[in-house]
């Protein structure tokens, strides 16, 4: 506040009344949100998992000092052991160091294409929702364009591009790697621009926001202080999705071999090099698999909760549920 | 009805120049060039390799050259295989025919199992069936393809040495055996695309039987006296499908993404495998030509389900 100092006991409670005021529906906007997600059990338990598995992969390497690159040919292919708590692969290297350097590398893919994502889209969808007219026509085009593209396809078609020359610019790690998020995050904002226009459809019609009109405040203030705050939720569930959906289209890429070169095993590439000896070493398979499998089931539920927490009008418009309905699917709609 | 099939038609157009100006954009923007090979090959002197650029119009301004390409893609010339020395337009329709099966029967096992699984899960919302599917549901479409498919041939392959988990073209067999060898090993990749498909739209088909199902007209037959089957064919299933087909046709790209995956896995001779071959073997334009594939297939699946969107909802085709 940079009104001038008051004198008295009267506005001295007016103004702590105005801060209680102000501070406390945050306050309990947030603790109420946990309060209801902790009820959807999964969700609470998928978030538990996620927190384990994210600690492994960053503190894992400090406590389990095995190189992920240790050549050992009289320990090839072999099972789980006290050596070995996940078994080696065809050159004998330690496959839980391996996925605790991988995972760090799906995990960030995964967070850094949904941050991409979700910018791209609250941009375009707040653009197209504020302004109007022939410029949400054809934004929202552009939208539905984008929409129908084949996202896999030109997810490799890109890479094969693109690969080579950023490689060499930025060396193989990563040049890959933003290489991967930039592609994977910009094949994936649609529907947070969908969901973020149709917010804004509806809450600049807001009595709020016209009071704010009607104030004087310029369009940036009532679409920064005003709308997008209160369009957020459907963006938090929409971009956790979306983090799960990134994972599994960088998985699916370096599955394919297309995505990260052998010496950087993410899960996916672990997964490819092992899918061709799988009648003598399935847990060389099995474990990277159940890794992605855990990490995009945890981040779909918690996804899942958040959604039920976020929203406390159970019955919502339909327009709006099918929306969020859709953004929620849509994890596995790349996965294929 | 004719009309709105015209208007959707003429939709189609414009979409599919789009797509194919993004990829065009793509390409040309990509560092590198057609002639590369030709321009480290000693052999070639360099006149030869300028008058190739020439009367390839490579040195033509960029939305020349975009007219142009989408006018051949458009004909059905397709360009040259680099790598299998044949026309790109014959390569993919040999392989065509195999996806569209795989995909068609893994679509159809999708339906089979998310329409009976949703729809009785809705009649009975939290019951111990409904919290069941609904859970595998989940499982099922969290568990990526390349997974499931890894998982599937280590249990029937491996472990019960069922099923075969190479896809053969060229089966020697005749007659009956012949179908019985194609349908064997068509189980696991349809099974695997078809799972996937079928438990997230157990979850589209549950949320929107569930959201008719409790609105008044439903009260109206069951009180005029209509049997519970009549009111859930006639009056539920046909208007909780159509926001069901909205959904599945937002995930039509998703599905070839999955047809490409699991072409991978099981070595299915597809235009998905055919695509990953040739970006490793580095045929580019082969690469382009199923890119414009994949995306003409989407926008084909797209028309098709808006028409299916008018049959259910006939007031869509009247706005």
């Amino acid at each position: 506040m940079s009104a001038p100092p008051p004198n008295g006991a009267a506005t001295q409670t007016v103004r702590s009344a105005v801060t209680l005021v102000g501070r406390r529906p945050s306050d309990t906007l947030w603790s109420e949100t946990w309060r209801r997600f902790r009820k959807h059990r999964l969700a609470t338990l998928g978030a538990g998992v996620l927190i384990v598995m994210v600690i492994a992969v960053l503190a894992g390497p400090f406590v389990y000092r095995v190189p992920i690159d240790e050549i050992d040919f009289k320990a090839k292919l072999k099972g789980p052991s006290w050596a070995h708590p996940l078994g080696t692969d065809d050159l004998g290297q330690d496959l839980l160091a391996r996925l605790l350097y991988g995972g760090r590398i799906s995990l960030a893919v995964g967070v850094a294409a949904m941050l991409i994502a979700i910018t791209v889209g609250t941009l375009v969808g707040a653009a197209a929702g504020q302004m109007g007219g022939s410029s949400d026509h054809i934004l929202m085009r552009l939208t539905d364009l984008f929409l129908s593209l084949p996202t896999l396809p030109l997810l490799l078609l890109l890479v094969y591009l693109f690969r080579d020359a950023l490689k060499k610019v930025l060396g193989p790690e990563t040049g890959v790697f933003i290489l991967v998020v930039v592609v994977i995050g910009g094949l994936r904002w649609m529907p947070v621009a969908r969901l973020v226009r149709a917010q804004f459809l509806s809450l600049r019609e807001k009595e709020f926001v016209e009071a704010a009109r009607g104030l004087g405040a310029a369009p940036l203030r009532q679409v920064v202080r005003h709308i997008l705050p209160n369009a957020v939720g459907p963006v938090i569930v929409a971009g956790t999705i979306d983090v799960a959906a990134a994972i599994i289209a960088e998985s699916s890429l370096s599955f394919l071999g297309l995505g990260f070169p052998p010496d950087i095993p993410t899960w996916g590439r672990i997964l490819f090099d092992a899918k061709d000896n799988l009648d003598f070493a399935p847990h060389w398979a099995v474990f990277p698999g159940t890794a992605i499998f855990l990490t995009v089931l945890s981040i779909n539920y918690i996804g899942d909760g958040l959604r039920d927490a976020l929203d406390p009008r159970k019955v919502l418009s339909s327009a709006s549920a099918a929306e969020v309905h859709m953004s929620t699917t849509s994890a596995g709609a790349t996965s294929g | 009805m004719s009309k709105y099939l015209v208007r959707r038609l003429l939709i189609s157009i414009p979409v599919l120049a789009g797509i194919s100006l993004i990829l065009f954009i793509v390409l040309a923007l990509a560092p590198g060039d057609p002639f590369e090979e030709l321009a480290t090959n000693p052999n070639v002197p360099p006149e030869v390799r300028m008058n190739l650029r020439h009367q390839f119009g490579l040195d033509d301004p960029i939305p020349v050259r975009y007219a142009r390409w989408f006018m051949s893609m458009m004909k059905g010339d397709w360009g040259f295989s680099f790598v299998s020395r044949m026309d790109v337009g014959t390569l993919i329709l040999q392989r065509l025919p195999t996806t569209l099966w795989v995909l068609g029967l893994a679509q159809l096992l999708g339906l089979l199992v998310a329409l009976p699984v949703g729809i009785y899960s809705a009649m009975r919302p939290y019951s111990f069936f409904d919290q069941l599917t609904t859970t595998l549901a989940f499982v099922g479409f969290s568990l990526p393809t390349f997974f499931t498919g890894i998982l599937f041939i280590l249990f029937f392959s491996i472990y019960l040495d069922w099923l075969p988990f190479i896809y053969r073209a060229d089966i020697s067999a005749t007659g009956w055996r012949w179908y019985w060898e194609n349908l064997r090993q068509a189980i696991m990749p349809v099974a695997v695309l078809g799972l996937f498909q079928g438990a997230s739209m157990t979850r589209f088909v549950r949320s929107a039987v569930l959201e008719v199902i409790r609105l008044d007209y439903i009260n109206t037959a069951r009180a005029k006296g209509l049997s519970e089957k009549v009111t859930i064919l006639k009056h539920v299933v046909r208007n909780a499908l159509i926001p069901v087909v909205t959904l599945v046709a937002l995930q039509i790209p998703g599905i070839f993404t999955g047809a490409v995956i699991t072409e991978q896995i099981f070595r299915v001779p597809g235009i998905g495998s055919l695509l990953i071959s040739s970006i490793l073997a580095n045929d580019t334009p082969v690469i382009m030509a199923i890119t414009f594939v994949f995306s003409g297939l989407v926008v084909l699946f797209n028309l098709l389900a808006d028409l299916l969107y008018g049959w259910l909802d006939p007031r869509i085709s009247y706005r």
